[in-house]
C-alpha cells in the first residue's frame, strides 16, 4: 500500500517540464495566429491549425494531466470517448452535407 | 502526517478513476457541442458573421491567459505534494485568478456581441456559438470555485501532502477545460 503524497507524486514530471511545456505551448499558440494572418498559408490553414492544435492537446494531456506516466487506463478513459466524438462529429458533417467524398459540399 | 490510500481491485485510486470517467463522457458532451457549431457553421441567413465579428488578438490574449492557469495549477499541484503550504496557496490563488481574467475576456466578448447585435437568437452562428463558449465558460466558472475551495482549505491548514490527490483530480478538470479550449480556439475563431 501506498500513502496518497507517494502516489500523487511519483510519476509526475518536475517544474522544470512544467515551464518547458507552458513555453512550447505559447509557441506553438504564437504560431497558430500568425499563420492565421498570413495569406500565404490560406490555402493550408485548416490541416496547419488542426495539427498545431492537436499537438496543444497533446502536450497538455501527457505532461499536465500525467497521462505520459500514469497508468494506461486513463489514456483508454480518455482516447475511447474522444474517438467516438471525433467519429460522431465527422459523420454529422458528412449527414449535414458540410462534408463530401471528393471536397467540400456546402 | 500521511493517508494511507484506500486498497483497490485495480491498485488505482477510484476518485482518479472515476474523474477520468467523467472527463470521457464530457468529451462526448464538447464533441456534440463542437460537432453542432460546424454542422451550422456558414448557414446564417442574417448577420453578424463570424468574420464581422470575432476578435482574434483579443480571443487570443485569453487563450494565453487560459494556458498560463494550467501552469499554475500543475506548479500548485507540485507545491502541495512536497508540503509547499506558501506556494501552494500562491499558485491556487494564480490560477483562479487567471481562470477569472479568462471569465471577464468572455464576458466583455459577448456584452460586445449583444451590442453589435448578435444575440442567442439573432441567427444560427449566435445560437451554436454562445450555447458552445458558454457551456465552456460555466465549466471555467465551475473550475474557478473548485479552486478557491482548495484556497481556503490550505488557508484552515487542511491541505497537506496526503490531500495531493484532491489537487490532482481539481488539476485534471482545469486541464481538461484547458484543452477543450485549445479546440475551440482553432475551430471557432481561427478556422472560421
Amino acid at each position: 500500500m501506498t500513502d496518497n503524497h507517494t502516489h500523487a507524486a511519483g510519476k509526475h514530471p518536475g517544474v522544470g517540464t512544467y515551464v518547458t511545456v507552458a513555453a512550447v505551448l505559447t509557441v506553438i499558440t504564437l504560431v497558430e495566429v500568425g499563420v492565421f494572418y498570413v495569406p500565404a498559408f490560406h490555402g493550408i490553414l485548416a490541416p496547419v491549425l488542426l495539427t498545431l492544435s492537436a499537438a496543444k492537446f497533446a502536450l497538455v494531456v501527457m505532461f499536465y494531466m500525467h497521462l505520459k506516466g500514469d497508468h494506461p487506463i486513463f489514456t483508454m478513459m480518455l482516447s475511447i470517448p474522444l474517438l467516438i466524438a471525433i467519429a460522431v462529429g465527422i459523420a454529422l458533417l458528412f449527414l449535414f452535407g458540410v462534408v463530401a467524398l471528393g471536397g467540400t459540399a456546402a | 502526517m500521511t493517508a494511507v490510500a484506500h486498497h483497490t481491485s485495480t491498485g488505482l485510486d477510484n476518485r482518479k478513476l472515476a474523474f477520468w470517467m467523467f472527463i470521457g463522457s464530457e468529451c462526448l458532451l464538447f464533441g456534440s457541442l463542437i460537432s453542432t457549431y460546424l454542422v451550422y457553421q456558414g448557414r446564417s441567413v442574417v448577420g453578424p458573421t463570424p468574420e464581422e465579428i470575432l476578435d482574434i488578438p483579443l480571443t487570443s490574449i485569453s487563450t494565453f491567459v487560459l494556458l498560463m492557469s494550467s501552469l499554475a495549477m500543475v506548479l500548485a499541484l507540485a507545491a502541495v505534494t512536497r508540503g509547499d503550504r506558501r506556494w501552494s496557496r500562491v499558485w491556487l490563488l494564480a490560477t483562479a485568478a487567471l481562470g477569472m481574467t479568462f471569465l471577464g475576456f468572455q464576458a466583455y466578448e459577448f456584452t460586445t456581441f449583444v451590442h453589435e447585435g448578435l444575440t442567442l437568437k439573432t441567427n444560427l452562428f449566435g445560437s451554436t456559438f454562445f450555447v458552445l463558449t458558454g457551456t465552456h465558460g460555466a465549466h471555467v466558472a465551475v473550475g474557478v470555485l473548485w479552486l478557491l475551495t482548495l484556497f481556503v482549505r490550505s488557508l484552515q491548514g487542511k491541505l497537506g501532502p496526503d490531500k495531493a490527490i484532491n489537487v490532482e483530480i481539481t488539476g485534471l478538470y482545469w486541464h481538461f477545460v484547458d484543452v477543450v479550449w485549445i479546440v475551440i480556439f482553432t475551430v471557432v475563431y481561427l478556422l472560421s
